[in-house]
């Protein structure tokens, strides 16, 4: 076992950033993320591994020197908060386009706007449905406790390069801002930039030898169908993703009857929830999306053969519901609750929402059943004044 | 065993950093921890809360509507946190500064005098430590030996020569902590 030890979020992503051979970050400070700068400014690593840690004089800046570093074939990231992660959109659009690996964290703050500082989930849209421009999918990861802040950070860069496309950790304040226990993995070497070129030679800018043909980074295609022809390979590769990359987690489903859908620090609270309504005699479960993009669309379509109704949770206005109830696509009720600009609903508060479905859709299954003997009672009634007439 | 701990007072008391100790010595036990702040643009003379849970099970939700112990240290926080407290739960206060002292039957109520004790000791900056002691008399979830090892683990080698003056604290607060009303 590695060493443990007690860590915010953000400490866990820093930390992580340099023990898995990171090879620079761009930062530029905001609450609830600054400890991730701070961190990796204190602790200084450039001495001994190398990695450059440098705050960028405004978020534009910072993406854009990820865009640089990437197209050189390096590990780099960026972190932000939402208004930041907001400023950086035109930067990922162009990574996304220009097909290049890299690593943004947004810490979700309150919004719309300057907003709040404490956490919220309301940058879901943003993240799984564009933010930037153009037809472009980043690979969205969604940790729920300070070890998957730790974990997700080298995962990141993994599927990153696997795919050549940025990946998003979608965190919020309350994960950045909580301790936890972490434990914490070797160090990772920086690679040599002999190993880099052999890793990236094939599309990284490192210097042109005489064996090969120019390598070409950019997002801009002035034809159309060419253009045309790189949307067909992006949709492609993101099609590949969804195939090969989709995580997610069950808990409590296998007797669920009704069943929560969240992610972060929502599947944290609705735990909680069902813990205590378990209690109470009632069967709930979650299912919770650890990859945003992809999303679990086929195992909430499975559930809803058995599940009777489904609430999403979330730290937004009712964002994520809009894909449960794609998954669900009509066939069970789906429901959204959640607290926004900066509040985290309780526990308890979740499961007196959920107790609501369960009464309402109770109340809609008895009606119906009472309807049906009705119909059943007068059916039966017809038939015996027939016979009496005959 | 889970304790659902939260600690309320002024920013500058050290709530959030007993708190930490408090969670890094669960840490230590090999027990599950977790330390949520509530924070804010907060600063000395705000307010300030931490929600710390030790247990040894998974810890599912960082934050909670009630508390098996609530530890408070300012009136707006015991306005706010009393009803907080579970039935037959727990809750230990400092009387410096609360003109309206707890009310409720149904919980044990303590009373520990942590910013006397801390003048006392003629170093008011143990003041947090003094309020540890008397938790961990009355709900002994970590040991000495365990906190010692928290202290050593989140303070850095520096400040390590402070570590027997914190001990020295954590005894007080445990002598000087008093039952005032035993939960009906």
């Amino acid at each position: 076992m590695g060493e443990l030890r007690l860590m915010k979020g953000n400490e866990a992503i820093a930390e992580a950033a340099i023990r898995c051979g990171c090879d620079a970050y761009f930062g530029y400070p905001i609450t609830p993320q600054s400890e991730i700068l701070e961190y990796l400014t204190l602790e200084n690593p450039e001495p001994i591994t190398g990695m450059v840690v440098l705050q960028a004089e405004s978020e534009i800046a910072a993406i854009n020197m990820v865009y640089g570093s990437s197209a050189c074939g390096k590990k780099a990231m960026t972190s932000s908060s939402s208004p930041g992660i907001s400023l950086k959109q035109e930067g990922i659009s162009y990574i996304a386009g220009a097909e290049l690996p890299a690593l943004i964290v947004n810490v979700v703050r309150g919004g719309p706007g300057l907003g709040t500082i404490q956490p919220s989930q309301s940058d879901y849209f943003q993240s799984v449905k564009g933010g930037g421009h153009g037809d472009y999918k980043l690979i969205v990861l969604a940790p729920n406790s300070v070890q998957e802040q730790y974990d997700f950070v080298s995962l990141g860069f993994e599927l990153a390069f696997k795919y050549r496309n940025p990946v998003l950790i979608l965190s919020d304040g309350a994960i950045g801002q909580m301790m936890e226990k972490v434990e914490l993995t070797d160090y990772i070497p920086r690679l040599s930039d002999e190993e880099v070129i052999k890793r990236t030679g094939s599309w990284a800018t490192h210097g042109k030898p005489e064996s090969r043909k120019h390598n070409i980074i950019t997002s801009l295609n002035l034809q159309p169908e060419p253009q045309e022809q790189h949307n067909h390979h992006l949709q492609a590769k993101y099609k590949e993703i969804e195939e090969h990359e989709l995580r997610y987690e069950k808990f409590h489903c296998e007797d669920a009857e009704y069943v929560f859908v969240a992610y972060g620090t929502s599947s944290r609270l609705c735990q909680k929830a069902i813990q205590l309504g378990r209690a109470k005699g009632l069967k709930l479960g979650m299912i919770r999306p650890i990859t945003l993009f992809p999303y679990p669309t086929n195992p909430i379509k499975k559930a809803a053969k058995k599940a009777k109704a489904f609430l999403s949770v979330e730290m937004s206005a009712g964002q994520m519901v809009e894909d449960v109830r794609l998954a669900v696509n009509g066939k069970r009720p789906v429901e959204h609750y959640g607290r926004y600009g900066g509040m985290i609903p309780m526990p308890d508060e979740i499961l007196e929402a959920m107790e609501e479905l369960i009464a309402k859709v109770e109340k809609k299954a008895q009606k119906k059943a009472e309807k049906k003997a009705k119909k059943k009672a007068e059916k039966k009634a017809k038939k015996l004044a027939k016979k009496e007439k005959e | 065993m889970t304790e659902e701990i939260i600690i309320a007072g002024f920013g500058g008391q050290g709530v959030l950093s007993m708190g930490k100790i408090l969670a890094y010595s669960g840490m230590m036990k090999d027990l599950e921890v977790s330390w949520m702040p509530a924070y804010g643009p907060e600063m000395r003379g705000g307010t300030a809360n931490v929600t710390v849970i030790v247990s040894q099970e998974r810890i599912n939700s960082p934050v909670l509507k009630m508390y098996d112990t609530a530890i408070i240290l300012n009136q707006q926080s015991m306005d706010k946190f009393e009803k907080s407290v579970k039935p037959g739960g727990v809750l230990i206060y400092d009387n410096n500064g609360i003109v309206h002292p707890p009310t409720r039957t149904d919980i044990d109520i303590y009373l520990i005098e942590a910013n006397k004790v801390a003048i006392q000791m003629k170093n008011t900056k143990v003041f947090n430590m003094v309020v540890l002691g008397a938790f961990l008399k009355v709900k002994p979830i970590v040991n000495l030996d365990d906190v010692d090892k928290g202290l050593k683990k989140s303070l850095p080698e520096r400040h390590h020569h402070l570590v027997a003056l914190n001990e020295e604290a954590i005894r007080a607060g445990m002598e000087a902590v008093k039952l005032e009303q035993k939960a009906a």
